[in-house]
């Protein structure tokens, strides 16, 4: 009898442990928590306590939904829980692309996942072979993809350069190895290998 | 880069703290309003049921006969006492204590101040509480709306007519929010905080009066120009931040201890911590405290205020934290 009775109460125990680590209450939420909103992995941009001075507490939370990338603000009572998702960003090489799909490599397993044209997003635009880029994963699915802040691409189309003042200004398009078109000075030549801002898609300087 | 052992707040902004503080004891000075200390540590809890006490033990003897004490989140009982025992009209600037209040315009503990005027009643009180507060954050011409009329304004709702029913759709139509509630209090809560405040952001400084007779907590209630029941009850938002709270003030013992056992019957209700409420507080009315208005106010956001900054820990050298 005591025994089995023990037996039940660790079991209770374990079972409140796992339910307790997948739900964050709401004091826990801070920015950057990843949470599941009407079944798809949302991020907290902005946490906000708000309690009028007689009322009730809520947490206002601004949300962004990791697959759709909409955002919008949520108000969670002070006793509601959120479930948290299993998102993880992780640094991953840039393998190749068949077409279709876009190859990561995790540098260190050697594991390989494969980002499809929504989850790529406009990261295609700055992909080079072998550059380090984070890929969010969610239940190890990759759903975005963020290039390094700075790439650096070569010129493979553009009109001719201009000889002489590079101070007289004027932008001409230029398209880069990776596909992407990009306004350039027109003293940029085709070959030559620039730096680019991703978070923009601006030019910066030549390489 | 930022050490936990360091002020959250700029020297400069502790500085303009201070020189606010000494502007306000030179306000009540020269009014003939006497500075007062009350207890922080206190026998009985706030009874209002959405503010949570901080309790603590005392022991005459290390480690026995252990008695609850409650850190005061504000010192409005005790002052009440001291009106009743004659000190006419009354000021204190104290810490003041409530659990879970942490945000960026919230610390757990808290700065405020708190005064009564024998004689006034509220629309008085709101004249004075302009004085005090325009020169500070650099404004004019507070603004003054009823509760109703602001409802009317910002959300084209008659809250003389609303049903709950009608005030949740409307609330679910400007928040995403999974909320069952019979309380029609709490749906013009969230109206209030997450609808019409965001609005005040621009309209510089309001005073909103007579609100919901349900909404009255230690203020008397009379009747508005259409003979409704209303709570002589003032909150003044400055910048869409909620910064004072005021009212004419109960003075009814019988009516006081009535809506102490209404405030224990919703806590218990609502399955919330029950406290004991202050008996003192009604004995005191019994004996007689003179009619008057009072006010309190959070002087962190109004320092906040006039230096024109968001967060609370700008303000507070060592908020909660690194406390």
């Amino acid at each position: 009898m005591c025994v089995n009775f023990a037996v039940a109460t660790v079991h209770l125990s374990l079972i409140y442990f796992e339910i307790d680590m997948a739900n964050y209450a709401s004091n826990q939420f801070k920015n950057g928590l990843k949470v599941m909103i009407e079944s798809d992995p949302c991020s907290m941009v902005d946490v906000e306590f708000v309690k009028p001075g007689k009322g009730q507490a809520f947490t206002r939370v601004k949300l962004k939904n990791l697959l759709t990338g909409r955002t919008w603000e949520r108000t969670f009572k002070s006793n509601e829980t959120a479930e948290s998702a299993d998102v993880m960003d992780t640094d991953m090489e840039y393998l190749y692309s068949d077409g279709e799909m876009w190859h990561f490599m995790d540098p260190t397993s050697y594991e390989q996942v494969a980002a499809d044209k929504t989850a790529i997003g406009d990261a295609h635009l700055w992909l080079k072979e072998q550059d380090k880029c984070q890929v969010t994963l969610w239940n190890n699915n990759p759903i975005s993809v963020t290039p390094p802040n700075f790439v650096e691409l070569e010129v493979i189309e553009t009109d001719p350069g201009l000889k002489g003042d590079t101070a007289q200004g004027g932008s001409k398009p230029a398209k880069l190895q990776s596909g992407a078109v990009v306004r350039v000075p027109l003293f940029i030549e085709q070959g030559d290998v620039l730096k680019i801002d991703t978070r923009s898609g601006e030019y910066v300087s030549r390489a | 880069m930022t050490e936990l052992w360091q002020a959250t707040a700029p020297i400069e902004n502790l500085r303009k703290r201070a020189q606010i503080f000494a502007q306000i004891r030179e306000f009540f000075a020269a009014r003939d309003v006497l500075e007062v200390e009350t207890p922080l540590m206190t026998s009985a809890a706030v009874s209002d049921p959405y503010i949570d006490t901080i309790e603590c033990r005392y022991h005459p003897l290390p480690g026995q006969q252990e008695q609850a004490r409650y850190l005061q989140s504000s010192p409005e009982y005790a002052m009440k006492r001291l009106l009743a025992s004659g000190s006419g009209a009354i000021y204190q600037i104290c810490k003041a204590f409530r659990n879970g209040e942490c945000g960026r315009r919230h610390n757990p503990e808290f700065t405020m101040l708190e005064w009564y005027r024998p004689g006034f009643y509220h629309h008085q009180l709101m004249d004075e509480v302009e004085a005090l507060v325009g020169p500070v954050i650099g404004m004019a011409g507070f603004q003054r709306i009823s509760y109703n009329e602001l409802f009317r304004q910002y959300l084209q709702l008659d809250l003389q007519t609303a049903t709950v029913n009608e005030l949740a759709a409307i609330t679910r139509q400007h928040i995403d929010i999974q909320m069952d509630d019979d309380n029609r209090d709490n749906w013009l809560n969230l109206l209030m905080s997450h609808v019409i405040e965001p609005q005040l952001a621009d309209k510089g400084a309001v005073f909103v009066y007579d609100y919901p007779a349900s909404q009255a907590a230690l203020s008397r209630i009379a009747e508005d120009d259409n003979g409704q029941p209303v709570a002589c009850r003032f909150e003044l938002f400055i910048a869409g931040v909620e910064l004072a709270n005021g009212y004419y003030e109960l003075t009814d013992a019988a009516e006081q201890a009535k809506r102490f056992a209404k405030d224990i019957a919703q806590r218990q209700t609502e399955g919330l911590p029950l406290r004991p409420t202050d008996g003192l507080l009604v004995e005191a009315l019994e004996n007689g405290m003179p009619e008057c208005a009072g006010v309190a106010m959070g002087l962190d956001r109004l320092v906040m205020l006039a230096l024109g900054t968001e967060q609370i820990s700008d303000v507070i050298a060592l908020p909660f934290d690194r406390a």
